[in-house]
């Protein structure tokens, strides 16, 4: 984002591609985003809008058709498995259910250690001590050492997933989905020691959600994806306050929210879906007011518009007035 | 105005180790006809189980131990089961989180549809299909005919909602089911969905029980709240006195601690402290009480009653003198 803060990872034109007997999806394409040093890139969008494949190849555990990844200087696919392993003490991911992501034979106590034996860190003892800080640095205490996980609440094991992505002291951690799975209460609770922790550990985060509201609170800057692209990107205000693509705004107003005399400005005009038009330049067309009947949204390629230093977008004819939120 | 729907005292256990606990308790409420009525609560509070017993199909361990629900003036669970399959997809229908599951996956989704036409009359094959066809017409779906054979799997989560809407609706039933009917779906499509459940309860007069934890959906598209909290009813009214002006301190706290994009990010969300009891290890007196920051001694001593407070129901001992210190406001 800003030039002056340090960059700790960077995708640079990454696009991933999966192949099948029916045809090939394009699950990112060309996508680049920078993760800054103790800030939050929210990465938004529905189901299928690649969110989870980026992720993954951020993590190392699958590998980009085309484009380069790059974290803490080091590019991801050039590095001996020895290198990677070390890399990995760096970059860690917290998943969205709250049960399976934990071993459920494991307690507590093995489930946080885990990282810290898998890198030999310590003895038994200072592992435990160590076990002990974390869990209280997330809101359990010493008595849920010798739990397993169904003995604990969703919250409870959300939390335990955090002080085991933190247990090797990493630079990044991975949000994917990591509130969606919790009820609206201890979804608070659990986005309040997020925010804390990563106040206290300079963390920066990767926040994966289809959730707005989750990410305007979290993120200090914002990716819309949609297919596979990023349709818009720029700072909290710019997405939220000044959206221009017109998937941004489709998805701020179909946002319900808790104010019954709020209602709408805008709804999603479209009502049927039509499929998306093969070979479209612009993959919302065939669901926005404008492209459906702008040629240039059908035939020209788009490329991405940098409007301000923050805030960039893919649409040919973006929306132009501000629209209040 | 008519009441379509009433349950009146309903409680509902389940086993535990202690014996059994309650789950829903003492829980009453009524949908005039029309009304489109917004059940919210956390995960545990009972609003699943409200909704299988007001279809009767709650089954062993499970029970209803008391407790009675009227459709119109008959009472649904002392009626022998085989007059109640009339009333069921007639009278009142469902619709549930999952479409993929509501729905058989090697069945093509026109001939569930005609199934259940069917099932309630006796329309012919032909007749039937051609009446599934303006079924899947009316819920939104393009190209119906076409679409009548498609399979569950050809089709995205939002089309499989509005085949299972075509279903619950082909009984022209009076009261409408939705048990987080709109959870599993994108947020383009729960508005879709959601506004076709509006448009479609308007034009024929339905009335609606929707089941939800998103605070959100609740306050778009219902008239009036109930909010459940570990098996009780803690508050109900009109939507815009439930969520502009809540008086019971769960209702209050459950508001403040949701995330959308209007708060106020500078600050740490407000949440509730704790979490919900379990359902074998419920609190005494007010089920919130532990949790609640207003708690005072008589709170954990006996229950609250639900009272008629500030133009809505509330069961909470201090809802009055909170309300006019304004600290719940």
């Amino acid at each position: 984002m800003s030039s002056h803060s340090e960059i700790v990872a960077s995708a640079n034109g990454v696009s991933r591609i999966f192949r099948s007997k029916t045809g090939e999806v394009r699950a990112l394409d060309n996508v680049s985003f920078t993760l800054s040093k103790g800030k939050t890139l929210a990465l938004v969008g529905e189901s299928g809008s690649g969110k989870t494949t980026a992720a993954r190849i951020l993590l190392g555990l699958d590998n980009p058709n085309s484009g380069i990844v790059e974290i803490l200087g080091r590019v991801l696919g050039s590095l001996k498995h020895e290198e990677m392993r070390l890399l990995r003490r760096e970059i860690q991911v917290v998943q969205q259910d709250p049960f399976s992501q934990l071993n459920r034979r494991h307690s507590v106590e093995r489930i946080v250690s885990g990282p810290l034996m898998a890198f030999g860190v310590g003895d038994k003892e200072s592992r435990r001590t160590q076990v002990i800080a974390l869990l209280e640095a997330v809101g359990l205490e010493k008595e849920h050492l010798k739990r397993r996980p169904h003995e604990l609440s969703g919250g409870q094991c959300q939390r335990v997933a955090i002080a085991r992505a933190l247990a090797l002291d990493p630079k990044i951690v991975v949000l994917d989905e990591a509130v969606s799975a919790l009820d609206v209460s201890v979804r608070a609770q659990v986005l309040n020691l997020l925010r804390k922790l990563q106040q206290e550990r300079g963390l920066t985060y990767l926040f994966i959600t289809h959730d707005l509201g989750v990410a305007h609170y979290m993120a200090d800057e914002i990716a819309v994806m949609f297919r596979g692209r990023i349709v818009e990107r720029g700072s909290r205000e710019d997405v939220f306050e000044n959206s221009r693509h017109h998937y941004t705004v489709g998805l701020l107003s179909s946002v319900p929210l808790a104010t019954p005399t709020l209602s709408k400005a805008i709804r999603d005009q479209v009502q049927s879906l039509p499929s998306p038009g093969e070979g479209d330049a612009c993959l919302y067309r065939t669901r926005c007011t404008v492209g459906l009947t702008r040629e240039d949204c059908k035939s020209t390629s788009l490329v991405i518009t940098q409007g301000t230093s923050t805030h960039s977008w893919l649409c040919h004819s973006p929306v132009q007035d501000s629209i209040p939120a | 105005m008519t009441k379509v729907l009433s349950v009146k005292n309903l409680s509902i256990s389940v086993p535990s180790s202690q014996g059994r606990a309650t789950v829903v308790d003492d829980l009453s409420f009524a949908i005039e006809a029309g009304k489109k009525v917004g059940l919210v609560g956390e995960s545990g509070s009972g609003k699943s189980l409200t909704a299988l017993a007001l279809m009767r199909l709650i089954k062993s361990p499970v029970q209803i131990d008391a407790g009675q629900i009227f459709l119109g003036d008959r009472n649904v669970l002392s009626m022998d089961m085989q007059d109640f399959r009339h009333i069921r997809g007639n009278e009142i229908s469902m619709i549930y989180q999952d479409p993929m599951s509501a729905l058989n996956p090697i069945m093509r989704v026109g001939q569930q549809i005609v199934e259940s036409i069917q099932l309630q009359s006796n329309a012919t094959g032909r007749q039937a299909r051609a009446i599934a066809v303006d079924h899947l017409a009316s819920v939104g779906i393009p190209e119906p005919e076409r679409r009548f054979d498609s399979y569950p799997f050809e089709m995205s989560g939002g089309m499989l909602q509005r085949v299972v809407i075509a279903i619950a609706l082909s009984g022209e039933p009076k009261v409408l089911i939705a048990d987080e009917a709109t959870t599993a779906l994108d947020v383009t499509t729960q508005d879709r969905v959601l506004t076709l459940i509006d448009k479609l309860a308007a034009e024929r007069g339905l009335s609606v029980l929707l089941i939800t934890h998103d605070l959100g959906v609740a306050a778009q598209f219902s008239d009036d709240i109930l909010v459940m909290y570990a098996g009780k009813l803690v508050e109900c009214g009109s939507v815009n006195q439930i969520f502009s002006q809540p008086v019971h301190p769960y209702t209050k706290a459950l508001l403040d601690s949701r995330c959308d994009y209007t708060i106020d990010i500078t600050k740490p969300i407000k949440s509730i402290a704790g979490q919900p009891p379990r359902p074998d290890n419920r609190p005494s007196g007010c089920v919130f009480s532990p949790r609640c920051e207003h708690a005072q001694p008589q709170c954990s001593a006996s229950v609250p009653p639900l009272e008629f407070i500030q133009d809505r129901y509330t069961a909470c001992f201090r809802a009055e003198d909170l309300f006019h210190i304004g600290q719940v406001n």
